[in-house]
């Protein structure tokens, strides 16, 4: 892979998909107002939940908006990189202009992974970011290089399950032309990842560690920042984000033979 | 001797296919249990194509012309048989076969909807790994050559259909491949847009020697562009050969109208032995094979006081319109 060459096209992908959102100010407006607006409702909806009992699942309210914060940076990733692109398969799809990004000579997951950006997302990002930082000091916690290094796998890893599990879902278009139902089931998913994976009963979080890993996304991450987690989580996240990065790599691969363009 | 580009030996494919019964009843019995059944929609078709050629697919609505085509340019699996396209097997879809081929739809657009054309020229560019020089030196001659200019930077949703399938082509040929797939390129553009992209098509494979393989529903474009027409009857090859011989074969007689000087002359020449069409005073029109026409003007003129005369080629959307029905043309 010519590294150089990818580069050079993300960031053109970066420029025209910030030129074309640019076209639409009261758009990004809008998004950008959207984003504090629901970062605030979370926490006030979470305050709620910590009114009466200080702890849930064994975690403060201080505590919870750790997973919180991070729940909020991946969100902003997920509108910043994955709903634009991620939508838009269905949309290649079923109108046949997949034929164009099979037809460049660059990698397909890359071109419809990557393409377009919405920038009202990053201001989710950094939201996320200040509001981590926030954590980090109400809850003592000390910066360290391996601490440092910890969250930042964990993080990673959070996002690689995420995007796996999305563009899985999205490739299945291939034989079932409309998925956008099972999108939205995932998205809603995503929003029991804001709360800690303890405050569920046993076959909950069963169900939310195996089969769909929402447990892993934010908690894992979570735990690292106040120093609960374990080694073997750490691993386990590590193994199950590669596991599902290849295995949505392969099936992306193997879908394609399958894929029978739209008549024209 | 020139080479063959593309080879295709006993292709097929067939693609899984449901069908649904109407009503209500239809739409849940189809929910819950999908029939489905294997349509073979390319049967065992094979030929060959030359470096430089451009070939015109005629068929009717889903005769399997698309499908070949994308076929060719390897978006789709065949069911069976072999193609060759410059060396490569297409489906493999190699680096370095698809920065040597292009495909184009009339009804399909890969432009960035809300920029300027040159915004995804230059997209277009760095995914072929061309530098900012050599990228804006083609955007200069093809827009030359298409003769856009202004509409450059004006973005694409405020453009004609015209100007941007010229922009789309643009986009297409950013990479300068040497064969081109063109599925009906003119489709719901106005006359002038289709002989301006004709003109340019001509050109371009004038200049590059670009194979161009293309399917197009407006006759003018298969008249004007290719001189090997491939037929495609029901996923089968119906007729492959040179357009002017199809067209021979399928009308094997021109009408000739003849405006005689005096009545008396074209009630003469209604009895001389021509197979006489209609006559109405002194003017009559009467039907001459292709291969007798210069002989029989000569006699016309030699032998009638003619006062004037006019051969009429009939039209060629019937005589192509012949073909899309046919099963088989043996010439």
């Amino acid at each position: 892979m010519n590294l150089r060459k990818y580069l050079k096209v993300y960031k053109k992908f970066l420029h025209t998909s910030l030129a074309s959102e640019l076209e639409y100010k009261a758009n990004i407006l809008v998004d950008l107002i959207t984003a504090i607006l629901s970062l605030v409702g979370s926490i006030f909806l979470l305050s709620i939940f910590f009114q009466n009992n200080g702890y849930i699942g064994g975690w403060k309210f201080e505590q919870a908006l750790i997973i919180q914060a991070i729940y909020t940076i991946l969100n902003g990733i997920t509108n910043t990189w994955f709903n634009p692109n991620l939508t838009e398969i269905v949309k290649h799809i079923r109108e046949g202009t997949l034929d164009f990004v099979l037809l460049k000579p660059i990698d397909s997951q890359f071109f419809i992974s990557l393409k377009k950006i919405n920038p009202s997302g990053f201001l989710e990002i950094m939201l996320g970011f200040f509001l981590l930082l926030f954590c980090i000091k109400i809850n003592q916690i000390n910066l360290s290089l391996s601490f440092l290094s910890l969250s930042l796998i964990t993080i990673s890893c959070s996002i690689c399950i995420l995007y796996s599990l999305w563009f899985f879902i999205s490739t299945t278009t291939i034989w079932f032309v409309k998925t956008w139902n099972a999108i939205e089931v995932l998205r809603s998913f995503l929003y029991i990842g804001r709360f800690p994976l303890n405050s569920f009963s046993f076959s909950l979080r069963l169900f939310f560690s195996i089969f769909i890993p929402i447990a892993f996304i934010t908690t894992i991450p979570s735990e690292v920042f106040l120093g609960l987690s374990q080694l073997w989580k750490i691993l386990l996240e590590v193994i199950v984000a590669s596991v599902f990065l290849v295995t949505s790599r392969k099936f992306w691969l193997f879908a394609l033979k399958f894929y029978s363009s739209a008549s024209s | 001797m020139v080479k063959n580009i593309i080879d295709v030996r006993n292709l097929s494919k067939s693609f899984d296919i449901s069908s649904k019964k109407p009503g209500l009843k239809g739409t849940i019995k189809h929910f819950f249990r999908r029939q489905t059944k294997s349509l073979k929609v390319i049967k065992d078709i094979s030929f060959e194509i030359k470096e430089g050629e451009i070939v015109g697919f005629l068929g009717a609505n889903g005769a399997g012309k698309t499908t070949i085509l994308k076929m060719l340019c390897g978006l789709i699996y065949p069911s069976k048989g072999s193609i060759s396209v410059s060396g490569y097997l297409p489906f493999r879809r190699r680096e370095n076969f698809l920065k040597n081929i292009t495909l184009i739809m009339g009804q399909k657009q890969q432009l960035i909807w809300d920029l300027p054309p040159i915004e995804s020229f230059y997209l277009n560019a760095s995914i072929y790994d061309l530098d900012k020089f050599e990228a804006k030196k083609r955007i200069k001659k093809l827009s030359e050559m298409l003769e856009i200019d202004d509409e450059l930077f004006i973005p694409v949703r405020k453009l004609s259909l015209g100007q941007r399938m010229k922009s789309e082509l643009l986009a297409a040929l950013i990479h300068e491949p040497n064969i081109l797939f063109l599925d009906e390129p003119t489709l719901g553009l106005d006359i002038n847009a289709q002989r301006n992209l004709r003109k340019f098509l001509k050109k371009y494979n004038k200049e590059t020697n670009a194979t161009i393989c293309l399917t197009s529903h407006y006759m003018k474009d298969i008249t004007s562009l290719c001189k090997r027409v491939i037929c495609v009857h029901e996923g089968a090859i119906s007729y492959d050969g040179k357009l002017d011989l199809l067209l021979k074969k399928l009308s094997p007689v021109k009408e000739i109208l003849i405006v005689c000087r005096s009545e008396e002359d074209a009630i003469k020449l209604e009895n001389y032995g021509f197979t006489v069409k209609n006559k109405n005073k002194n003017e009559l029109t009467i039907k001459i094979e292709n291969n007798s026409i210069t002989s029989s003007l000569k006699t016309i003129l030699n032998n009638f006081d003619i006062e004037d005369l006019f051969i009429n080629e009939p039209p060629i959307d019937e005589i192509i319109g012949k073909v899309l029905i046919k099963k088989d043309y043996d010439i």
